[in-house]
């Protein structure tokens, strides 16, 4: 009896998931140039809506989220990529 | 002008290097979006306008590229398709002057965007170039 007391029941086993480290993709992959023609590379950096995503997100470095932004802003000056939309993906 | 009035640029403006008594060049890439209303005859002449203006500045030609018919990712002017074209050229900074100033007084052009090319972008680019280049002889093969 004593020992099923101080065994603690969950109703839903806890997760314990490891946490992952998130890494600068640009960095890893040595890439040195974010081109602002190509909007399918950017869209892995937009939301739904087309906004950019934040670097707490994706796991950019600081210089190269600056770099995307910059790119995004070109790609939407050219209407490669939309200002506001809705369902993007 | 006087030369404090000149927007500093990451190149300077005026260098001359005084061996070869050259202008400096920077490497530019300009794309512009002309209205889809014009045939294929008069896009590739607004296109000629261009690259002939930028001939007669004294820029040098890179690479040219055209992206044709594309759908915009949201009207302008009331347009949903335009003409896709890239330039990527060498040139004196003034020349960039003179080229947006003609963009803007063309009716034809309904976006551009002119951007200088850093070293890294430079270096894509030219990668960029030559993998076009070989993805063209393989077709041709």
């Amino acid at each position: 009896m004593a020992a099923a007391q101080s065994e603690i029941r969950y109703l839903t086993p806890p997760s314990v998931d490891v946490k992952k480290k998130k890494y600068c993709r640009f960095k890893k992959n040595g890439i040195r140039y974010i081109d602002y023609k190509d909007p399918e590379f950017l869209k892995k950096f937009l939301n739904e809506q087309g906004k950019i995503l934040p670097r707490r997100i994706t796991g950019t470095s600081l210089k190269f989220q600056r770099r995307i932004a910059q790119a995004v802003k070109r790609a939407r000056h050219l209407a490669l990529l939309p200002f506001v939309t809705d369902l993007m993906k | 002008m006087h030369a404090k009035f000149i927007i500093p640029t990451f190149a300077p403006l005026n260098f001359i290097n005084y061996k070869t008594k050259q202008r400096f060049m920077n490497n530019y890439e300009t794309v512009f979006i002309l209205t889809p209303v014009l045939s294929d005859a008069q896009m590739k002449e607004a296109v000629e306008k261009f690259t002939n203006l930028l001939k007669a500045e004294g820029a040098e030609i890179v690479n040219e590229e055209n992206w044709g018919l594309r759908k915009l990712a949201y009207p302008i002017d009331k347009k949903t398709t335009g003409f896709y074209q890239l330039v990527e050229f060498k040139a004196n900074p003034e020349t960039i002057a003179t080229l947006e100033v003609n963009f803007r007084r063309d009716e034809r052009v309904i976006r551009f965007l002119t951007f200088r090319q850093d070293k890294y972008a430079a270096e894509y680019a030219a990668k960029r170039r030559h993998l076009k280049s070989s993805k063209e002889t393989v077709k041709e093969n």
